[in-house]
């Protein structure tokens, strides 16, 4: 998968988190600008993990602030798994 | 969640003073003074002047029925008990100044560590200072680097603390969700070290997991199983061995942490164990090595309590009455409880925020009420909660007489209709 087809589907699963319909850029963060608190960040990674089939550990999200890192790091892990 | 985490999800500026380390708890100072300007009494600086039984205390000047302090089996002034403990401050003095390794395992700790090998039929058993330190103990130095940790998302602070420790990979799932976990599970590498842990009782909500299922699950995929019996030792299953026990797969359990804090009524934590090395643990875990032992009157009181709650089914079956009846009792006073039916000794009231939580919660307590306040972000689904724990020696009276604390604070508050 390459990774545009990654931020097109994490696009699509974003939708019903991003309440507020924030425009979405890789420079976006899920704290600040997302307003995301503790109990969204594990149901939307649970569904990016679903949907991908794959694991992001608690480490990895540690990691992760904006979207860009977000899709990055997702394509890294399809890949590899 | 775990009662350690103290960050709330949103940052708020505070105006005035200089930054520096202590700015990133402006947020937590804020919320805190904003809810005492209510004027409420604050419910984290509570003192008890004195403490007249397990279930009664004079609390900030009022004779107070005790019901948030997790003495489940109301031991704390168990007669037997307090003898021992005066017998081993006599014989062996105030502390042992030392690391279980060096100088500081006395004859009191091998008798605790046989009473808990005892109490749970195992091979193993292994005491440490506190909880916190055997969860903090065992699950770092059992859960390295590329390791994989698969546990509850409303896992307690020691257990998060102890991956963050070992630096092992955290991978939660949604609470007690036996599909979310064999889904994480399944996507592991295969060739990764795997723990998955689970508690008995959750603190919180004070609901069981469903450790049939998941244990199996986890054993299917090669993980090892750690369960943290804290809040259900002593009470649950028929030799109080805990969920483990009731649920029938003590036997695949690999670890299981618990504490001599609540049910045994002291002070200190433990692991017990069937693994054939597992004593080598003594020699590779830090926070057992370098703290200093319990002292020998703490030991001496938690191994004859120990050894008593083993033939405690008369206090296991009245306090599971209790429970049945302070559950049944809330709801038809019009209150919305954590659980559905009662599966421990804890039962969670849910307030409708922060603000109603701590009136009620003061409110309690002037009716002469000690209950905990749970609050945003220690709680699941950030919940304001009172959480009630109740104790073998609370008496079929003292439950009524709760009940009518709770009927006239809950309706002075304005939760209930008057």
């Amino acid at each position: 998968m390459t990774e545009a087809e990654v931020d097109t589907r994490i696009r699509a699963l974003i939708e019903p988190f991003n309440k507020k319909g924030v425009e979405i850029k890789d420079s976006t963060t899920f704290q600040n600008d997302l307003e995301f608190d503790s109990l969204t960040v594990m149901d939307f990674v649970a569904e990016i993990e679903d949907e991908f089939d794959i694991i992001i550990s608690m480490n990895q999200q540690a990691e992760i602030e904006n979207y860009g890192q977000l899709v990055s790091a997702v394509h890294k892990l399809q890949a590899n798994s | 969640m775990s009662e350690g985490i103290a960050q709330p999800d949103q940052r708020v500026e505070n105006e005035g003073g200089t930054r520096d380390l202590f700015s990133k708890f402006d947020d937590i100072i804020h919320t805190r003074e904003t809810l005492l300007a209510t004027g409420v009494e604050d419910p984290y600086n509570l003192v008890m002047e004195k403490v007249l039984s397990p279930t009664r205390a004079i609390c900030n000047g009022r004779d107070t029925i005790l019901l948030g302090t997790y003495n489940y089996m109301g031991m704390t002034f168990d007669p037997d008990v307090l003898d021992a403990g005066k017998q081993a401050l006599a014989d062996f003095g105030s502390g042992t100044t030392g690391s279980r390794v060096l100088n500081g395992t006395y004859q009191g700790h091998k008798e605790c560590e046989d009473a808990l090998k005892e109490f749970y039929n195992m091979d193993s058993a292994m005491v440490f200072s506190t909880g916190y330190q055997a969860n903090l103990g065992i699950i770092s130095t059992i859960a390295g680097k590329g390791d994989y940790v698969v546990l509850d998302i409303d896992s307690h602070a020691s257990i998060y603390d102890g991956c963050a420790m070992g630096n092992a990979e955290i991978v939660p799932f949604r609470h007690n969700d036996i599909e979310a976990m064999e889904k994480r599970l399944r996507r592991i590498p295969e060739d990764a070290g795997k723990l998955v842990i689970l508690e008995g009782v959750y603190s919180m909500l004070g609901d069981v997991a469903p450790l049939k299922e998941m244990v199996a699950i986890a054993k299917k995929y090669g993980a090892m199983v750690l369960v943290d019996e804290a809040h259900s030792m002593g009470f649950i299953g028929e030799n109080g061995r805990g969920v483990c026990e009731e649920q029938g797969v003590i036997d695949d359990v690999d670890f299981i942490i618990g504490t001599f804090s609540k049910s045994v009524g002291t002070v200190g934590g433990f692991c017990v164990s069937n693994h054939p090395k597992f004593d080598i643990m003594r020699l590779v875990c830090r926070p057992y090595v370098f703290t200093a032992s319990l002292p020998p009157s703490v030991v001496a009181t938690a191994a004859t309590s120990i050894r008593k709650l083993m033939h405690g089914s008369n206090k296991r079956a009245h306090l599971w009455e209790n429970s049945k009846v302070l559950h049944k009792g809330l709801v038809d006073l019009g209150f919305e409880i954590g659980t559905d039916e009662p599966q421990s000794a804890i039962i969670a009231v849910i307030m409708p925020d922060l603000q109603r939580g701590a009136m009620m919660w003061e409110a309690l307590l002037k009716e002469g009420l000690y209950v905990n306040l749970a609050r945003p972000p220690a709680t699941p689904a950030n919940m304001t909660l009172l959480r009630c724990s109740l104790c073998a020696e609370h008496s079929a009276e003292e439950v009524q007489t709760i009940l009518q604390m709770f009927d006239r604070a809950g309706k002075a508050v304005g939760i209930l209709a008057s």
